[in-house]
């Protein structure tokens, strides 16, 4: 978009170079060349006097993006927010770490708690089992009846107890997951901040390309270093967990392309 | 069977650490990333070695060229289990001589089988 943005000069600086430029073409058909000469200079003049009116309100104009964009220093006084924007968005990350993590530790630890419960409700049932089998085939003894009472009894003692602390410890991974509605508000906030920034760099750069055009700075950025990148090497730097994958040619879009992959080199 | 799992998050190590004792093995130790993992493995007779990727030090990728270049070490299976997920590295990866390679986030049955297959291959 930079670029795009001519500098239209005000109504005021147009009628004011006609009004001189008719004085040019009154003095030139009159033959008054000194006359003439004249006017060229004061229509130079009042084009100079545009352009260092459009220079000061650009250079306020990016003052003022400056201004806004220096999120770091300000809002330290605000009380309620300690630190700067985005000391806050580095804190409300690191929060949404220690919440997610303190969560998947609180459902692991009961998992790991639950998991020898239902193992030992599992295996009594299945040695009752058995001993049951033998009774309904009569190959229990009356005289072993007391052995399997007290096994019923103590199994539906330990079921009734085990259901109780695995239920209690479902309860407690449910209520782990609170975090999702904590994190999603604290990660909208941070999404914000982001949008916020980003609007104000476009407009910084917007300012400051149209100060460039005006005063005739030339961007020195040439456009192929941006684009040629040696395709030779492997692209194998850590990029994390990928957000987009279905939109990228270069990524996988799970384990069976994975697969796939390593199959057609040979795995 | 004595395996090294190497992942800076702990939820991740203990999320792997819990599905391999569901598949039985249970001599398990973890490390949080390649430095700490490398002299473990060089001093711990370990027979079976489970990465990440990315991870701040030395990283997964490193580890294993590593631990290939390794006279002692070299022969051992190790399987990748990361988010990377772009196709150079997992080419990177089959090149330095990796035995599996998992994407994050994974079922315990895609890591059941990936395993199974390393030790399938090793055994024959």
């Amino acid at each position: 978009m930079l670029g795009q943005d001519q500098i239209t000069p005000s109504d005021d600086l147009w009628d004011d170079l006609k009004a001189r430029a008719q004085i040019l073409v009154s003095k030139l058909e009159e033959g008054d060349f000194s006359g003439a000469s004249e006017a060229i200079e004061k229509l130079n003049e009042a084009r100079d006097h545009s352009i260092y009116r459009e220079v000061g309100k650009l250079t306020r104009g990016l003052h003022e993006a400056i201004a806004n964009f220096d999120i770091d220093t300000q809002s330290t006084d605000t009380g309620a927010e300690n630190g700067s924007k985005m000391t806050s968005a580095e804190d409300r990350l690191a929060y949404v770490i220690n919440l997610t993590q303190s969560s998947a530790d609180k459902t692991m630890d009961m998992v790991e708690e639950g998991i020898p419960l239902a193992s030992e409700l599992g295996d009594g049932a299945l040695l009752l089992r058995e001993e049951w089998s033998r009774l309904i085939r009569r190959e229990v003894d009356p005289e072993n009846y007391l052995d399997l009472y007290q096994g019923v009894d103590r199994y539906l003692a330990t079921a009734g107890k085990n259901a109780d602390l695995l239920s209690e410890k479902l309860n407690t991974i449910l209520l782990a997951q609170d975090f999702q509605d904590l994190t999603g508000q604290v990660i909208k906030k941070v999404i914000n901040l982001v949008q916020d920034v980003e609007i104000r760099l476009v407009e910084l750069m917007r300012v400051a390309g149209k100060v460039e055009e005006l005063t005739g700075i030339v961007r020195g950025v040439d456009p192929s270093v941006h684009s040629v990148t040696n395709n030779k090497e492997l692209d194998s730097a850590a990029e994390g967990p990928q957000v987009n994958a279905e939109q990228r040619k270069d990524v996988v879009s799970g384990q069976d392309n994975v697969d796939d992959l390593l199959s057609s080199l040979g795995f | 069977m004595k395996i090294l799992i190497v992942d800076d998050f702990s939820t991740m190590r203990r999320i792997i650490k819990n599905l391999l004792r569901d598949l039985g093995f249970t001599n398990t130790a973890e490390a949080d990333d390649g430095s700490t993992a490398l002299p473990m493995l060089q001093n711990g007779r370990f027979d079976f070695l489970i990465t990440d990727w990315n991870m701040p030090g030395m990283s997964g990728i490193d580890l294993l060229k590593a631990v290939r270049a390794d006279e002692q070490l070299k022969k051992m299976p190790i399987l990748m289990v990361t988010a990377e997920a772009k196709r150079d590295q997992i080419i990177e990866a089959a090149q330095a001589g990796v035995n599996g390679y998992v994407v994050k986030p994974f079922t315990a049955a895609v890591l059941k089988e990936k395993i199974e297959k390393i030790f399938e291959r090793v055994d024959s």
